[in-house]
């Protein structure tokens, strides 16, 4: 008779058995060693000009202001903070934090005519909602690139109208979002995998949920371009990548 | 001596081209033959199958000249044509009667083909017979990736029409009061609305609302079921959005009714309006107070 080691189809069920155990002790392991990355986004020179919008087509989204409204291109805080650059980790992460859906379904609000936030940031598969606050009739219209995989549509949102709920297949840096009966509305959706993070108003972010390893981080704004950092995350710490923007 | 080294030379080179001639065509006639074989390079019209190599040549004659020979809508003559021909390798089409964002359905493409597209020059192309129309349908659909891994959109359910009524036509204003169809195409249906000026297609170039107090032929068909898919599924590629979410099937057959009384044409919908007083509302109202 043959022992267990002769028999090929035995040595197969153990080597099997062998890399589902090591997948799951894994996979735990690295769950209690997630530590984070932090920074702060800056701009240095000058700010660029930002256009003044007119929005008198449209009397309502007008009363909806009182001070003047401009683009949001480049929007600069206090100590030079650059606000919505979305942070992500380009290289280094393993194939179970990639394929990771975060669950916190952003919303994309449509308020005083203007998209709120102007930036949003999801995962390929993860729901985020498009509202309106608004008594005027909108149409988001987000413009993928084509052959990227993301199919581009086009829905109406009148007032009281309820959220779309919706999600990108594919990872895309970034996609325009437009409204075309408002044209200066202008938005993005930047659609990317792991996890990731947007800056606030002064520039600041920390991405979380971050497994320990060596990675890639890349900042991306929409008129300045991106900027790379190499982060070494040690399980449980916070790491620390600033990054600098120059005007153009 | 030294004619002889040029003279072998010579037919070395020559050879090597011709070799790299033969391997080039091979692959291109190997790529070829994939797409053929792929159930993408078929059409499924009513009884009729469509075959995309039986295409070839009628769409070369035909279509070639403004479509162009990559299908991207850069034929010769596309550059003095507005609108532009449509670019077959994004896969995205206006007349469809599937959701938006999603592909539309080999009947929606052939009944395209035979209707043609009002102002822009797109003619009609009756001439072709159905088969003809069904080949290029699948010819069509070979320029662009999304039909190897997209199904065409579950087309929409249109109800019966019911009976044009006064009531119909009042609730169908309100309907385009509501969610704002005049924001573009104008409080009397003229495309005259205040957005009606800056609208760009998906490419950013110009485009024109459309004007229902001209009574052109929709792009998309000109019978009531067409008109209720035009805004039900929206022209993608267009700013015209999809208001599927926003109007519910009954209400979508009263805005039918009130557009039809926007346009210049006698219809039952016209006479019943004479008597109602529908007067459109001023654009420029303050808007509501919260």
């Amino acid at each position: 008779m043959k022992s267990w080691y002769q028999r090929p189809s035995h040595i197969l069920s153990a080597i099997g058995v062998a890399c589902v155990v090591v997948v799951i002790v894994g996979g735990r392991v690295k769950a209690a060693g997630e530590g984070s990355i932090t920074g702060t986004v800056k701009l240095t020179g000058t700010a660029p000009h930002m256009k003044g919008i007119d929005m008198s087509k449209d009397p309502y989204c007008v009363s909806q202001h009182k001070t003047p409204v401009t683009m949001e291109n480049v929007m600069v805080g206090s100590s030079g903070g650059l606000q919505n650059v979305v942070l992500y980790l380009s290289e280094g992460l393993s194939g179970s934090a990639a394929s990771a859906v975060s669950s916190q379904e952003p919303t994309f609000d449509q308020k005083g005519c203007m998209y709120t936030p102007h930036v949003i940031a999801v995962n390929p598969d993860e729901k985020y909602k498009v509202t309106t606050s608004d008594q005027t009739t909108h149409n988001i219209h987000p413009l993928p690139a084509p052959g990227g995989g993301n199919i581009g549509w086009n829905k109406s949102q009148p007032p009281g109208a309820p959220p779309i709920e919706n999600s990108w297949k594919n990872q895309e840096v970034a996609i325009s979002v437009k409204c075309n009966i408002h044209p200066w509305m202008h938005g993005w959706h930047v659609v990317v995998r792991g996890p990731y993070a947007i800056t606030d108003d002064n520039g600041n972010f920390t991405i979380k949920n971050v497994p320990a390893g060596s990675y890639t981080v890349t900042a991306w704004q929409e008129d300045l371009g991106t900027q790379t950092s190499k982060v070494t995350v040690a399980g449980g710490a916070a790491a620390k990548a600033d990054f600098t923007f120059k005007a153009k | 001596m030294r004619t002889k080294i040029l003279q072998t030379s010579l037919l070395v080179s020559a050879v090597v081209v011709l070799l790299c001639a033969a391997s080039l065509a091979q692959v291109s006639d190997y790529q070829q033959k994939e797409w053929l074989n792929s159930t993408a390079a078929s059409s499924h019209v009513g009884n009729i199958e469509g075959h995309a190599p039986d295409a070839a040549m009628s769409y070369r004659r035909y279509c070639l000249v403004c479509h162009g020979p990559l299908g991207d809508g850069n034929g010769e003559s596309a550059q003095w044509l507005d609108p532009k021909p449509r670019d077959f390798t994004l896969g995205v089409f206006k007349c469809r009667s599937t959701p938006t964002g999603t592909l539309p359905t080999d009947q929606d493409l052939f009944d395209t083909i035979a209707r043609g597209l009002d102002r822009s020059n797109m003619p009609q192309w009756s001439t072709f017979t159905k088969q003809e129309r069904a080949d290029l349908v699948a010819w069509i659909k070979h320029y662009s990736p999304r039909w190897q891994t997209e199904k065409p959109g579950a087309a929409i359910v249109v109800p019966p029409e019911p009976e044009v009524t006064a009531d119909r036509i009042k609730a169908g204003q309100e309907v385009f009061n509501r969610v704002q169809c005049w924001k573009c195409h104008g409080v009397e249906g003229k495309a005259n609305g205040p957005s009606a000026s800056t609208l760009q297609d998906d490419l950013g170039r110009p485009i024109l609302a459309y004007n229902f107090a001209e009574g052109g032929r929709f792009k998309c068909g000109e019978t009531d079921s067409d008109l209720y898919k035009i805004f039900m599924t929206g022209l993608d590629g267009t700013p015209m959005p999809s208001f599927s979410d926003n109007i519910k099937p009954e209400e979508a057959w009263d805005l039918v009714f009130f557009l039809r009384t926007l346009q210049p044409f006698h219809s039952k919908a016209k006479e019943l309006a004479k008597g109602l007083n529908l007067k459109p509302i001023n654009p420029n109202a303050p808007p509501p107070s919260q």
